[in-house]
């Protein structure tokens, strides 16, 4: 079990790797990176002391490797706009980030596995169809579409909700539910599956047949199993919440993370970006370890190999 | 009623429809048995016929502005007698019309950038599965490294760098979709390379390049099939997402991504603007799901119900 984890954390450093070569070179797909912020009137003399400033005189090869060094303490450079470090930029968002993430999974969560379970316990009934239906109509419909829908009903016209910020506590309700339901039509499909597998094992005939009532069986018998690869799927779909989250946070201006990268993005302050991908990318990565970890725990026939 | 048993309803289904039948109208009654089947491809069919012809049905020119009937709610009849269905926008244009030009950019933008991706993503899976070792690993790595970063973000991040358009956007999703393919087309590889068959052509003296084109490709090609389903569904989303965020197609082209970017400046006036188009996105991706749940039933029984 610990080479397991120990094997596991390798991984997660050689794959982070990867992600800081992605994303350095993602953003130098543009060309030259200084022309992009340069001002028009300067001259080619000032534009080659900027190039030097930045370090973008030198090859790329040893650019990549001076941005790793940094990047490994947690230096990303300075934000072009904002004249202070990226990562403080990113930290001031994070929070924001990771409490929409949190409320939009927990939502995501109560309402996908009662349902998916209710929906596998009577399959092929009217009520499985229903669930199913919704499952696929929130698993179609573009999250930040039902975000507007959510303003011009609750904002607009019963004047209920704020249109947008994180001002008041309530702010969290429109976009928590918004990537709730994204999260939930997905789970609950899943959710679905794994109950009918776990279903038809033979322990849970064990079960029924020795008298157990069904709430126990299901409860104790059958979801235990079938959260395995609930907990799994979860942490796939983490990735559609997070990019979701993006899309979702400039939709209510919820000053997350997302909203920073997609301000970054259109002033093209590299740095802020560059930081902004290796922290979703760390983000979705170590959740995803923690999950591996959870499954172990969850899994007793791995936990004793 | 377990995966087994599915798949040989399903192939007893197949087979019993009688062999006469050309193949084409054996499929079409096949796919007459599935109400899901029929309902996702009525609905692909109809956007794609829609995307084609748009501009001999639509009731007025997308483009045409009439600042006097800007914001105009959904059934306005203006003094001429012409209907407005749907309402019109800030400018007057009829909405209805824009969202029938829109379909346009969502069928191309579906199509062509999954055919670039799935391309792409069969040819790495079936390198990376059959030639196995240190490659297989190193090329997995990358595949790992590349799906940390969550699809959008990825594809937010390279257009904000490359600039956006329509070919440009076609482009970076046709290059970016493709990591959803190579670990799944992989794994298949993996599990085909050891089939009996695989084993009998080595032993008919074949050659590696034979037996990965003709033995090994043909099989992993229906679970291709049914991501690249998903995946249109997928792409459209993104497309959608990214015009709405500035970061997609631009004006003039009418895409229903700008449409509710439009829509977003008047919501607190004019609701059709926002809500039409996004029930249209709804609609196509809804069909685009069903018809790849479809196809996964009867291609893939075997993975029937997971992700």
């Amino acid at each position: 079990m610990r080479a397991f984890i120990v094997s596991r954390l390798l991984q997660l450093v050689v794959t982070m790797l990867i992600v800081s070569v992605v994303v350095f070179f993602i953003l130098r797909l543009s060309g030259d990176p200084i022309l992009v912020v340069a001002p028009d009137f300067f001259s080619e003399e000032q534009i080659e002391q900027m190039r030097k400033f930045w370090g973008f005189d030198r090859p790329l090869g040893e650019q990549y490797i001076t941005f790793l060094r940094k990047a490994v303490t947690g230096d990303f450079g300075t934000s072009y706009l904002a004249k202070r470090p990226a990562m403080e930029l990113v930290f001031e968002r994070l929070g924001y980030s990771w409490l929409l993430a949190a409320a939009a999974a927990a939502i995501g969560l109560t309402v996908a596995v009662p349902l998916g379970i209710l929906s596998a316990l009577k399959r092929n009934s009217f009520l499985d169809l229903l669930i199913t239906m919704l499952s696929s109509l929130g698993t179609a419909m573009p999250s930040f579409w039902l975000g507007l829908m959510l303003i011009i009903i609750f904002s607009v016209h019963l004047r209920l909700l704020p249109v947008f910020g994180a001002l008041e506590p309530k702010a969290i309700i429109m976009p928590s539910v918004t990537l709730g339901v994204g999260m939930a039509a997905r789970l609950s499909r899943m959710t679905r599956s794994a109950m009918l597998e776990v279903l038809n094992q033979d322990y849970v005939r064990t079960a029924h047949s020795k008298g157990l009532m069904q709430n126990t069986v299901v409860l104790r018998h059958a979801l235990r199993n079938a959260l395995i690869p609930i907990v799994t799927v979860f942490g796939l779909q983490l990735g559609w919440l997070l990019g979701g989250s993006v899309v979702v946070e400039s939709v209510f201006s919820w000053p997350g993370l997302g909203r920073l990268m997609i301000d970054s993005i259109s002033v093209r302050d590299n740095t802020v970006v560059q930081a902004g991908l290796i922290w979703f990318a760390l983000s979705f990565i170590l959740i995803n370890y923690a999950i591996d970890v959870i499954y172990i725990l969850l899994d007793p026939r791995i936990r004793f190999q | 009623m377990d995966a087994q048993n599915i798949h040989d309803s399903k192939l007893g289904e197949i087979a019993n429809i009688p062999e006469r039948r050309s193949l084409p109208l054996r499929l079409l009654a096949i796919l007459l048995k599935s109400p899901v089947g029929v309902a996702g491809s009525l609905i692909v069919t109809s956007v794609v016929i829609l995307a084609f012809v748009g501009p001999l049905i639509s009731p007025h020119d997308p483009m045409s502005r009439n600042i006097r009937a800007r914001f105009q709610p959904p059934g306005f009849v203006d003094t001429k007698g012409n209907l407005y269905t749907l309402g019109n926008d800030q400018l007057g244009r009829d909405v209805l019309s824009r969202i029938i030009a829109g379909s346009r950019v969502s069928v191309l933008v579906g199509v062509v950038s999954v055919l670039i991706s799935g391309t792409l993503g069969v040819i790495y899976g079936l390198i990376s599965g059959f030639i196995g070792g240190i490659l297989d690993s190193v090329l997995m790595r990358i595949v790992d490294g590349l799906l940390a970063i969550p699809f959008i973000i990825l594809v937010i991040a390279i257009s904000g760098v490359v600039g956006a358009g329509l070919s440009t956007l076609i482009l970076i999703l046709g290059f970016t979709g493709w990591i959803t393919y190579a670990r799944v087309i992989r794994g298949e590889v993996l599990k085909v390379r050891e089939m009996e068959y695989v084993i009998a052509a080595y032993a008919l003296g074949q050659s590696r390049a034979k037996v990965m084109l003709l033995h090994i490709l043909p099989n992993v090609v229906s679970s291709a099939i049914v991501l690249a389903a998903v995946q249109v569904g997928v792409t459209i989303l993104a497309e959608s997402s990214l015009s709405f965020l500035g970061l997609g197609v631009k004006p003039p082209t009418v895409t229903w991504g700008l449409m509710l970017a439009d829509g977003r400046q008047y919501i607190n006036s004019a609701w059709w603007m926002t809500a039409f188009p996004g029930i249209a996105i709804t609609i196509t991706v809804l069909g685009v799901v069903f018809l790849g749940d479809w196809l996964r039933d009867l291609l893939d029984p075997n993975v029937r119900g997971r992700a």
